[in-house]
Formats: C-alpha cells, sequence, structure tokens
C-alpha cells in the first residue's frame, strides 16, 4: 500500500495509506494466477470469491468486482483498510511462498472506493414480511446483521447507546486509519435499506429488556467495549488512560481540535502506551500526532507483537519508541504521572500459541524507569458487561461473553449474538463473519415460523 | 434533537430544563443520571435525573464552565443534540424505616425523585438542604411536599439553620432516629458530611461525580475506588456506601482537566463576543 510522508502524516489526521491508481490495481491483478483451489478464499473469514473479484479487476470490469465482493462482504472499504490480511487471505496466497503475495487487501479497497465515487448499485431486498428485528449495536456486527436481515425484507430497527453509530470503527479506530466519512458512508448504505436507527438508546436502560424480547428476533452486537486495567499502583493518578477513553475523546469527541471542540485531552509531553494489539498501536500514533515522544511498552519481543504488520511499520516510520520485553510494574508521582516503572522481562519456552512466555527477570538491572506524563493502558478489553447481564437465561461465559452456537444461537431461542461480545475482542471481519450467520439463521427462523 | 420544554432560573446562576426524552422517562429511577451533548461540538456531560413527568426529564446545573453556560444561554423551544439515558444504578429504594436526603448546592436537586419514591416506598424521609445562602438555595416547596419534613441550613445563617447539614445530621444520629441517609453535593461536602454516620449501622450513600465521558462503561474514565477495588461510577454506581470512598483520589481526578475547562470558555466567551450569537 502507498503511504503518505510520516512527517507529512505526524500533523494530521488524514487517512496514511493513500490506495492504488487504477492501473497500478489491474497491474495487481494481474499477478493472480487464478489457482484452481485458491488457498486465499481459505484464508478469509467470510470466503470472499477473491480470484473471482480479482479477475474482474484484470478485465478492467470494476462493477462486476464490487458485485462480487458484496455477495458476502457487505463493508469493503472498511476491511480493505483494517483487516490484518497478512494473517488472512494474503498469509495463504500461494505467491506468497517465492516472492510476495497478490496485494488482496488493497485490492478490495480499490474496488469499495470506485464503487464510492461511481454510484453504489442498492442490493436487491426481498418484499416486506412485517416481522421485526432489534438489533443492538451499530458497530460491524451490528451493521452486517441488520443489511441482512434488511434484504430478507424484515423490518429492522438498531440501537446505539453513543450519539454516533460504527462502534470501534467511529469511537475507536484513528481517522488516519479508518476516515470517519467513509464509515459514515458504509452505515448509509445499510441505513437506506429501511432501517430505523436509535441513537443515545441503552438497551438495558432507555429499551427495557421485555420491550427487546417483544420483538420477532433480537440480535445482540454490544461488542467489547469494557477497558481492562493492570492493576499497579498508580493507576487512578490524572494522566492514567484506558486507551478507550483516550481514542474515543480524540476519535469521537474530537480532543484534538480542542477548544473548537469542548472535549479536553491531556497533551503528555512523553507518553507511556502499554500493550501490543492494533489498540496501543492506535493510541501510540494518536499521541505523536498529539505532539508527544511516545514509548510503547510491550511484554515480549518485537516480532511478537500482535497488532497488524502494517501499523507496526507505520508506529515505527512516526517515531513511536518501541521498549520490548519490559512489563510496567507501577506508576510514579501522584496526583499527576510522573513516570512508569518496568521489570525486563526474559523470554522463556514457547506456549501454546508458539509464543515465548515472559517471565520477570530478577536482580540488578531488572528494573528501570521512564519519565512519562501520560500513561495509556492498551492491554485489552472484555465483552460489554451491561446488557447481557440484564437479560434472564442468557447464559454467559466465564469472562462474561455471551455463549452462542456456530450460527449465533443464545440459550435463548429467539435471541442471537455476534461480534466481541460473543467471541471476546478479535477483528472487525470476524464480526462480521460471525453477525453474518447470525442473520442467516435468524432469517431461516422467521421464514420457518412463518411457513408453520 | 431533543426540545426543551421548558426553561427557568430557579436560584442564583441555577437552572433546571426540562427536556423531552421519552426514552428516558420510560424507566428513569432515583439516583440514575443522563449524558447530554448540546451541539456537534460539544463535550458529553453527566447529569443527574431530578424528576420526569410524562416523556419529559428534569435536569438541573449551575452555570459554570463552558457546557453549562452555554446549555443556560438555550431558550425554551429549542433543542440539545443527544441526551442519553437512563444511566448508572438506581438508588436502594425499600423500606429502611427512617431516611434522610441531604443535598447541598445544586445537589439539592437530586432529592425530589429520591425522596418521593423513599416515601412511597413506605420511609419516613427528612429533608436537609444546605447552601451558602438563601439565593443559591433550590426547589424548597417542592421537597416541602415530597418530604415528611424539610430542615434548612445556610452557612451564613441568612435562612433555616445557621450552619452545615452535618450539624443536622449529627443530631438525628445521635437521637438513633435514621435507619439510612442519601448525602449528594460536592465531593468535599460528602465527604465531611458523612463523618457524622462513621461507625453507626446508618446505610450512608453517596452519590458520585467523577469526569465521565461516554457513561457507558466503556472508558473507565469516572474510575473511583470503593473499599479498595476500582469501581466504574457510570455502571457500578454513581451511588456508595460513603465510608467506603477514596475522596481524595476522587478529588484529585476531578480536577485533571482544570486548565483546560478555564480555556474552553475564555474560548467560548471570546466566539461569543465575535459572533454576536448565544447571547
Ligand atoms: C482501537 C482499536 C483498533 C482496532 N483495530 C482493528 C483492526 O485494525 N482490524 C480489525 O479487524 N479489528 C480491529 N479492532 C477490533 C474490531 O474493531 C472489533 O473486533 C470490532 O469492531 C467488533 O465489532 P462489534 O460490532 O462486535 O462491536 P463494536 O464495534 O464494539 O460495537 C458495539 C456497539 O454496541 C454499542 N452498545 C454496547 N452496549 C449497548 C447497549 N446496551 N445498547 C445499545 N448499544 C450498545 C456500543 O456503543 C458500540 O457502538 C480494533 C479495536 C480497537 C478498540
Ligand atoms: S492464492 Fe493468491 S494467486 Fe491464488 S487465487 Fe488467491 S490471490 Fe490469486
Amino acid at each position: 500500500m502507498n503511504r503518505r510522508l510520516p512527517e507529512e502524516r505526524l500533523q494530521d489526521f488524514k487517512e496514511v495509506a493513500t490506495g492504488l491508481p487504477e492501473q497500478t490495481a489491474v497491474l495487481e491483478a494481474l499477478r493472480c494466477m487464478g489457482c484452481p483451489r485458491p488457498l486465499c478464499v481459505d484464508g478469509c473469514p467470510v470466503s470472499i470469491d477473491i480470484p473471482g473479484f480479482i479477475n474482474a479487476i484484470a478485465d478492467e470490469d470494476f462493477r462486476t468486482a464490487a458485485r462480487i465482493i458484496k455477495q458476502d462482504n457487505m463493508l469493503p472499504a472498511i476491511c480493505g483498510r483494517v483487516c490484518p490480511q497478512e494473517a488472512q487471505c494474503q498469509g495463504t496466497c500461494i505467491l506468497g511462498k517465492k516472492d510476495k503475495p497478490v496485494r488482496i487487501g488493497a485490492l478490495e479497497r480499490f474496488v469499495a472506493d470506485w464503487e464510492r465515487e461511481n454510484g453504489v448499485e442498492p442490493p436487491q431486498t426481498a418484499p416486506a414480511t412485517g416481522k421485526r428485528v432489534a438489533v443492538v449495536g451499530s458497530g460491524p456486527a451490528g451493521i452486517t446483521a441488520a443489511s441482512e436481515c434488511l434484504r430478507a425484507g424484515h423490518q429492522v430497527t438498531i440501537f446505539e447507546s453513543l450519539h454516533e453509530a460504527g462502534g470501534v470503527l467511529t469511537y475507536g479506530i484513528p481517522a488516519f486509519r479508518m476516515p470517519k466519512d467513509i464509515v459514515r458512508f458504509e452505515i448509509e448504505q445499510v441505513l437506506a435499506l429501511g432501517a430505523e436507527l436509535h441513537l443515545n438508546h441503552i438497551v438495558g436502560r432507555s429499551v427495557p429488556v421485555d420491550e427487546l424480547l417483544a420483538y420477532d428476533a433480537v440480535f445482540i452486537g454490544t461488542g467489547a467495549g469494557l477497558p481492562y486495567f493492570m492493576s499497579i499502583e498508580g493507576e487512578n493518578f490524572s494522566g492514567v488512560y484506558s486507551a478507550n477513553e483516550f481514542l474515543t475523546r480524540v476519535n469521537l469527541m474530537h480532543a484534538d481540535r480542542f477548544p473548537e471542540f469542548d472535549t479536553p485531552v491531556i497533551r503528555g509531553s512523553r507518553v507511556a502506551v502499554i500493550g501490543g494489539g492494533n489498540v496501543a498501536m492506535d493510541s501510540a500514533r494518536v499521541a505523536r500526532r498529539l505532539g508527544a515522544q511516545v514509548y510503547l511498552i510491550y511484554r515480549r519481543r518485537e516480532e511478537d507483537l500482535p497488532a497488524r504488520q502494517e501499523e507496526v511499520e507505520n508506529a515505527i516510520q512516526e517515531g513511536v519508541e518501541f521498549v520490548c520485553c519490559a512489563n510496567p510494574t507501577r506508576i510514579l508521582g501522584g496526583p499527576e504521572v510522573q513516570g512508569i516503572e518496568c521489570t525486563r522481562m526474559d523470554m522463556c519456552e514457547c506456549d501454546e500459541s508458539g509464543r515465548p512466555v515472559p517471565r520477570p527477570c530478577t536482580g540488578e538491572g531488572s528494573t528501570f524507569t521512564l519519565d512519562v506524563d501520560v500513561v495509556i493502558e492498551a492491554i485489552g478489553q472484555g465483552p460489554n458487561p451491561l446488557l447481557a447481564g440484564l437479560i434472564p437465561g442468557l447464559k454467559r461465559g466465564r469472562r462474561g461473553n455471551i455463549e452462542v452456537d456456530e450460527d449465533g444461537r443464545t440459550s435463548i431461542p429467539h435471541v442471537f449474538a455476534g461480534g466481541d461480545i460473543a467471541t471476546g475482542a478479535a477483528t472487525v471481519i470476524w464480526a462480521m463473519g460471525s453477525a453474518k450467520k447470525a442473520a442467516a439463521a435468524i432469517n431461516q427462523m422467521l421464514a420457518d415460523t412463518d411457513s408453520e | 434533537m431533543y426540545r426543551i420544554i421548558k426553561r427557568n432560573q430557579i436560584a442564583d446562576n441555577i437552572y433546571e430544563f426540562w427536556i423531552n426524552a421519552p426514552h428516558v422517562t420510560k424507566t428513569g429511577r432515583a439516583g440514575q443520571f443522563v449524558v447530554i451533548r448540546i451541539d456537534e461540538h460539544g463535550e458529553r456531560i453527566p447529569l443527574t435525573i431530578s424528576a420526569t413527568k410524562g416523556e419529559d426529564v428534569r435536569i438541573v446545573f449551575m452555570a459554570v464552565g463552558k457546557t453549562t453556560q452555554q446549555l443556560a444561554a438555550l431558550e425554551e423551544g429549542e433543542s440539545i443534540r443527544d441526551i442519553a439515558g437512563p444511566l448508572g444504578t438506581p438508588s436502594e429504594v425499600k423500606k429502611w424505616g427512617r431516611c434522610a436526603v441531604i443535598g447541598g448546592g445544586v445537589g439539592i436537586a437530586c432529592l425530589p425523585i429520591l425522596a418521593r419514591e423513599l416515601k412511597a416506598a413506605g420511609n419516613e424521609v427528612t429533608g436537609i438542604i444546605g447552601a451558602r445562602n438563601e439565593g443559591l438555595l433550590l426547589l424548597e416547596d417542592e421537597l416541602r411536599e415530597a418530604c415528611d419534613e424539610l430542615v434548612i441550613c445556610t452557612d451564613d445563617g441568612s435562612k433555616g439553620h445557621h450552619g452545615y447539614p452535618a450539624d443536622i445530621l449529627k443530631e438525628m444520629v445521635a437521637d438513633k432516629a435514621l435507619d439510612a441517609v442519601w448525602i449528594i453535593g460536592p465531593a468535599i461536602m460528602m465527604k465531611i458530611t458523612s463523618f457524622a454516620t462513621l461507625d453507626t449501622d446508618v446505610r450512608t450513600f453517596v452519590s458520585l461525580n467523577p469526569i465521565m465521558v461516554d457513561g457507558t462503561g466503556m472508558c473507565g474514565s469516572c474510575r473511583v475506588t470503593i473499599g479498595g477495588e476500582t469501581k466504574f461510577a457510570c455502571v457500578d454506581g454513581p451511588e456508595f456506601d460513603a465510608h467506603q470512598v477514596d475522596w481524595d483520589e476522587l478529588m484529585n481526578r476531578q480536577r485533571t482537566y482544570t486548565g483546560q475547562e478555564k480555556e474552553s470558555l475564555e474560548h467560548y466567551h471570546e466566539h461569543k463576543c465575535e459572533c454576536g450569537e448565544h447571547q
């Protein structure tokens, strides 16, 4: 993917990756060998017909390419940007064995952007069934479920507790990776199919549970929004943020433009971000754009970072300093943050995931401190507890996630769930994939009750 | 968009707004709050539900910061962009026996809905309200009706008891005339007033007011330490056992943005002069 220069992109929140020009896209598409048993499709969680759409690009028939993608993925402009392709389709592409894999993500994005500029073809919808489906949450899971149920002709009402739709796409992932006008555009496509969207509605509070359960079917896609904290000393000093809070202040509330926008954020001069996933990379890169020197503290080695490879590269280019094999033990200062104390970690034998287990070093020189004035904890999120705990009889797993079968069915017959609330914090495409299955099960159930 | 149905100034610099928000009034109860955002540029601020009537919810605030001053400048018939709620866990309303509800400053506004619910649950309710001076007292008539008895205090003696609600509370505790008490007001007032029930078996609730962003449990901005454990005021609270609260931490965290709040207010006033709107 082509990227803007680091010095330039640190000045703003505009998109970093610039996308492929038409000619480059066609040339890239021509690299695909059209394997008879395409491995890339196995690597894709929603099994897009990848050789099919790439072939259409090679033929310069972008309309057909868009049609093919949309059979399996309603939000290609989003997935083309944020999917961890190196671990999915591109990771299994046969060309990657010897050379570079086909840049499938970049091609998907190209097609979606082309379609947005050249007019979107509305999908076909079945005649109205008169059945009512409630969708809770407007993240990738909720939006996908809504669109599938709408296409089956059901009446869909989406409830969202925040003042804007999109879930993590809106409040979590920064605009330089996921431009907000694109999120809005994709959501509007779904609303255009006739969904009713109620913002500021917290299901379980604004919408009582009995009212929710009165719908013919319910899809819960409330996400994994509950931030975990490390439980170390000094954690509640002013200047310690969860990544969710820091990112929400900037992405949803536009604190980067304070005081033009009312929400403030502390502009630290030196910021420590704890964690190694996408959320940590996003926090670090936002903090860089707010003008801080940024340390990213991660327990394991650089090669173990779970974030998308492209974003790790971006963070390095943007001057984020990686402090690997280190674990924070204490935040210093009070009431404001003055520093963070860390212990160096030894890498021991690997666990089942193939990553080495970090263990604290002991003895002289095993601890060190960094002078920082802001700490951002990006160590993971748990399932949103609010609604799931209020529905009597809804089975939940140990960590509070909603238990579902392969088709998204919960322990209550007409209630389905998908996305992070069911799987725990995962990815956009997994959220969409699971929502799609759940929606298919909902549509099946509603069709069956009709024929009875 | 949510319409302002009624707007009144009810004390010095203190306003009541009735806002049409059926999704809030449907289940909104004592102890819960809403989060509002005035416009596209606005911040999200939490405000306690002071009363509900039909589809309208009442909020009460003092116009001190940028957002509350901008809110105060709105007229009846105008609208605010967002109101989300009801949020938080409702007050523990049950038959306690004898209850007191204590309000300090704007905190008084939280009492009417609570007093009514406590009464309806069969409790005998004493209201105690305090403010710096007479001009800052509010909702007296309404509270006189909602409570069995109402005691008024002012710091300067301009009305009622010359002193603090804590004085009255101490007497009630000494007389063993109390089973549960709610103390709602500025953090320092809640902290000091709650000393009166330390080492007694009077259940003592306070309603904490830390800084919030989403108000739905997703950011952790409102985390408070209760009995040594971190809790999110927006979902676990905002009401907690007064004697378990780490007050100093709460007050420190409340001061996080003092500088920016001033800057925001200055920016607002400059902007106001330039465009001549929003007066
Ligand atoms: C900072 C960050 C960066 C990420 N980067 C990537 C990436 O690069 N690639 C990738 O694939 N994945 C990434 N992820 C993960 C991905 O965003 C999530 O897996 C995905 O968004 C999950 O979708 P969802 O629909 O299940 O939940 P969410 O997107 O969390 O949406 C849930 C929605 O439900 C709403 N809600 C919750 N409770 C209620 C209620 N009671 N009533 C009404 N509404 C409610 C919430 O407000 C929210 O809008 C990232 C996550 C974060 C936080
Ligand atoms: S694996 Fe690679 S070469 Fe084969 S079809 Fe998929 S993208 Fe084309």
